[in-house]
């Protein structure tokens, strides 16, 4: 084990060496770094900082356990997918309450989201809060790629000198960033035995009362309809965004005319196609994902297929939509439902319980299937256009 | 929910397990439960291979393929021939901070 006490601080951030030996001192001395440090923190200070904590890893940032209107618009914005910008906290160490050396130290990722929730679940208790740097990524996700990660997490332990900090030797790890996290490895470096806490924030309280033991339902990461209706609008989002082109490619396909680019046709004549790729991608990036368990095959692509043909089939047999060319009927029947397919396959990417070896697989199925429809629907539309132009 | 039958990649040998618990632990599907002092798998069909488990166990007892599961990132790589990257991996750049992966 490395001897903490001669570890070198690496992080600069609000880390000012104190002199004072009180844990909490009184009337700290403040040096010149710190007085830096302090208007620096106070001059930035965000909403959710409440105070500031004089103690032994410097000067520590007191955080509140609610949220005001700014966290919750930003949380609707994030979730809407709405920042294309940084939704993030500093790294670094925080305050909870009035922790001391005896308070519990809980590990987080510095996506403003993961942080919030973490600090409203930990509402009427003390602890600190160590933030890792993960590009402003949430904890799952960072753990994935490895920023939520060993050598982050044993860095910024050493660096805020957690060992002076705490008198006790457990940090608890949110369970969903040990995909990234080996906690021999942090015990090693660090001498901190890392507690993997529950998948929910909001079960943190319970499992410190039960002596740091999670029940089985704590550790099991569910799919509910609550958690996917949160990630629609996302997935609609990005579709809708690349949807552009193929309302382009639409209009363009019937607007083509021997004597050029007619607007009017291309208008009256893809309205009911555009009509059709809409509904496509909402089956697709919405429904599919609403309706998952109820769709009683287990491919992903065999899911948005059938809910994508399920809602072609009838517009197109059944309404004015379709009926004008069969040969246009046929195009869309091939195309839209997988149109769907294709976009539900993508939604593999958000749940909880897809694997890459399964997602490879279907892949290696679809992607043929996808391919060789978009060739046959091309070969139609082509077919289409000279016949109406009475070529053939 | 569970995904496709047989899919996944988790592997377990129980001659190398010590039953420290690690696995149970980490893992957010329940895969593993303790049994005569040993882990095993309950039911393969239900791990996402995140990769905790093998990440976790000290013991080299388990061992699973992780990566990143969605599909444009897979077909990008089918094409470039790389391994699959996320689109959230621009966020080093300062891009997205959605919830996807
Ligand atoms: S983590 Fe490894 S050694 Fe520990 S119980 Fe699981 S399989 Fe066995
Ligand atoms: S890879 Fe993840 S889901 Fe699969 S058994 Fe291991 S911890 Fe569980």
């Amino acid at each position: 084990m490395i001897n903490l006490s001669s570890v070198k601080k690496k992080e600069d951030c609000c880390c000012t060496p104190q002199k004072n030996k009180n844990f909490l001192a009184r009337t700290p001395e403040i040096t010149g770094q710190a007085v830096k440090s302090l208007s620096n923190i106070t001059r930035e200070r965000p909403e959710w900082v409440t105070g500031i904590l004089n103690t032994r890893s410097g000067l520590v940032p007191i955080v509140t356990t609610e949220w005001t209107r700014t966290d919750r618009i930003g949380q609707i914005r994030s979730r809407l997918g709405g920042y294309r910008m940084n939704y993030s906290v500093r790294p670094g160490l925080y305050a909870v309450g009035a922790p001391d050396s005896s308070s519990d130290v809980f590990i987080s990722a510095n996506y403003k989201l993961s942080f919030d929730i973490l600090r409203r679940a930990l509402r009427g208790i003390s602890g600190w809060i160590l933030v890792l740097d993960t590009r402003g990524i949430n904890v799952w996700c960072a753990a994935g790629k490895g920023t939520f990660g060993t050598d982050e997490l044993a860095r910024r332990i050493l660096g805020v000198n957690l060992a002076g900090l705490v008198s006790h030797r457990r940090i608890i790890v949110p369970q969903l960033g040990a995909a990234g996290v080996r906690a021999s490895v942090i015990k090693k470096q660090t001498g901190f035995h890392v507690h993997f806490g529950p998948v929910d924030a909001k079960d943190i309280q319970a499992y410190i009362r039960a002596g740091y033991h999670a029940t089985p339902e704590m550790r099991e990461i569910g799919f509910t309809i609550l958690r996917r209706l949160v990630l629609v609008p996302i997935e609609l989002n990005q579709a809708l965004r690349k949807s552009a082109a193929a309302a382009l490619v639409i209009l363009i396909i019937f607007g083509l005319q021997p004597s050029g680019i007619l607007f009017k046709s291309a208008w009256t004549g893809g309205r009911p196609f555009l009509l059709f790729c809409l509904i496509s991608i909402i089956t697709g990036a919405a429904i599919t994902p609403i309706l998952l368990p109820f769709i009683p095959v287990r491919s992903f692509a065999l899911k948005g297929w059938l809910a994508g043909a399920a809602a072609m089939a009838p517009l197109v047999t059944l309404t004015p939509l379709g009926g004008t060319s069969a040969l246009l009927d046929a195009a869309a029947l091939i195309f839209f439902p997988l149109m769907s397919s294709y976009l539900a396959l993508q939604f593999t990417g958000s749940t909880t319980f897809t694997t890459i070896s399964g997602v490879k697989k279907e892949l290696r199925i679809w992607l043929p299937v996808y391919i060789a429809g978009l060739a046959i629907s091309i070969v139609i539309i082509i077919l289409y256009k000279l016949q109406s132009w009475r070529i053939i | 929910m569970k995904y496709l039958k047989n899919a996944a990649t988790l592997t377990f040998d129980p001659d190398r397990c010590t039953g420290c618990r690690r696995c149970v632990e980490v893992c957010p599907h329940c895969v593993f439960e303790m049994h005569d002092g040993k882990a095993r798998i309950t039911d393969k069909d239900r791990c996402m291979e995140c990769g905790a488990c093998a990440l976790n166990c000290e013991f080299g007892a388990i061992s699973v393929g992780s990566g990143v599961g969605c599909a444009a990132a897979i077909i990008r790589s089918m094409i470039t021939g790389g391994e699959p990257t996320c689109d959230c991996g621009a966020a080093s750049s300062g891009a997205k901070t959605t919830d996807c992966c």
